[in-house]
């Protein structure tokens, strides 16, 4: 098989192709064109065409993805953002019922404190004017007992007592108004 | 190398008093390994063979069980496919050229492979040296060629398809009827054939050339550095020829890509 026709063997003009060889390269390619053709192709045309669908798919699928996320993020901020609405509005309700409470307070307690001083303040008068009954029939009775010793005369009669007392206090106050 | 060989066995250096066995077309023939029926089956035969049981060994390892995600072995494949596919009969005949890529890649890679075989050790010898191998792809390309002609355009139109330009002057019109009859029917197959023969022939006989020579020149005296530089250039026209195999199985698909783009084609 490694040796070639001796020097001596007849030497074809190169150019005239031997039938058994060109039948044999027939064959050959026949077989190779065959199975590519037929069944190689095919399976691996069809896989690349699977490849290519696969990976246009998960572009798809990753852009789908993409997109809810972004979806959902912008449902998230604006949930945020309206808790954040929702919390502000909230505290500022709260200080102003608070405020309003405060003042309400504020009114109360001076409205009690006013109350206490009137019922004091009526109190007092109430105490004084009493005690100037009680001190002027007191000191009218007084009087009038010293007066009636003095003068030796009874002085019955209630409607001249009265108003020699009267008089008689009336003189007292415009003294003590003139001490003042 | 099958000189190289003979050589060894026999001995033949310029100081033995023998005569340079200058290789020849007779490097080209190969005693039978065996005869059936008085049909030899010979050594180019055989590399055919080989080369066909690689081709297809190789795809069906690579494209039988596919997976999405492609193993080593199936990615190479791809490549080889996508190759075919995309810059041959992609870019030559277009749309329509999906449908000749098997055709296509199996003139490519079976060519190529007995090509190759110029240059692995043992065979050292390219089928497509021998006219045969080339003219029965080339024939089978220019069949291709006519019957999708005449499939395209019916008889009539496949025949101006052949032979016609549109808007010649009158008195050219013979002439160059006759020059296009002449190149798209005869000169197509011819130089498809002889192109491809002719380089792995040429290719074959210069790396036997040198490396004969270095052997002959193989001898205890100045020629000892002779033989070197003809051993040197017996690799460096391998390295060349690597390229010469593959450039060739390229054009010879290339050119059967453009001559079914042809057929295919609107009047031109």
């Amino acid at each position: 098989m490694m040796t070639f026709l001796a020097q001596g063997g007849h030497a074809q003009n190169p150019l005239i192709p031997e039938t058994v060889e060109l039948v044999v390269g027939l064959i050959a390619f026949f077989i190779v064109f065959g199975v590519l053709g037929k069944k190689l192709l095919p399976t691996i045309q069809k896989t690349l065409d699977e490849r290519q669908d696969a990976i246009e798919g998960g572009l798809e699928r990753a852009q789908e993805a993409q997109t809810e996320a972004n979806q959902t993020l912008e449902e998230y901020k604006a949930q945020l953002a309206e808790a954040r609405h929702e919390a502000a509005r909230i505290t500022e309700q709260a200080r102003e019922q608070g405020a309003a409470i405060i003042a309400e307070m504020r009114e109360e307690g001076q409205r009690q404190r006013d109350t206490i001083i009137a019922a004091g303040n009526a109190q007092t008068e109430a105490d004084r004017r009493q005690v100037t009954v009680a001190l002027r029939q007191e000191v009218g009775r007084l009087a009038t007992d010293l007066a009636g010793r003095v003068v030796g005369e009874s002085l019955e009669d209630a409607a001249r007592q009265s108003r020699v007392i009267d008089r008689f206090l009336e003189e007292l106050e415009e003294k003590a108004e003139a001490a003042r | 190398m099958s000189a190289l060989t003979l050589l060894a066995k026999t001995d033949c250096h310029i100081n033995a008093g023998c005569a340079f066995p200058a290789p020849g077309l007779h490097s080209f023939q190969f005693k039978p390994i065996f005869t059936v029926g008085g049909v030899e089956f010979t050594k180019p035969m055989l590399l055919a063979i080989i080369c066909m049981v690689i081709v297809v060994g190789f795809f069906w390892s690579a494209f039988s069980k596919p997976k999405l995600v492609p193993g080593k072995l199936q990615l190479v494949g791809e490549i080889g496919y996508n190759f075919i596919a995309k810059s041959i009969a992609g870019d030559v005949i277009g749309k329509k050229g999906k449908q000749y890529v098997p055709f296509l890649m199996s003139i490519f890679f079976f060519v190529w492979l007995m090509n190759i075989m110029a240059i692995i050790p043992l065979a050292n010898f390219p089928s497509t040296s021998r006219f045969a191998f080339p003219v029965a792809l080339a024939l089978l390309v220019f069949v291709t060629y006519m019957f999708l002609t005449f499939k395209t355009h019916g008889f009539k139109g496949g025949v101006k398809n052949l032979v016609w330009i549109e808007g010649l002057p009158k008195p050219l019109v013979p002439l160059i009827v006759l020059l296009e009859f002449i190149q798209n029917v005869i000169t197509r197959p011819f130089t498809l054939a002889v192109r491809l023969w002719a380089n792995m022939f040429a290719g074959h006989m210069l790396i036997v050339m040198f490396s004969a020579a270095a052997w002959y020149l193989v001898t205890p005296s100045f020629l000892a550095a002779v033989a070197g530089g003809s051993l040197l250039l017996a690799i460096g026209m391998t390295a060349f020829e690597v390229l010469i195999q593959f450039l060739q199985a390229y054009i010879f698909t290339l050119l059967a890509a453009i001559y079914i783009s042809g057929a295919l084609e609107e009047a031109h």
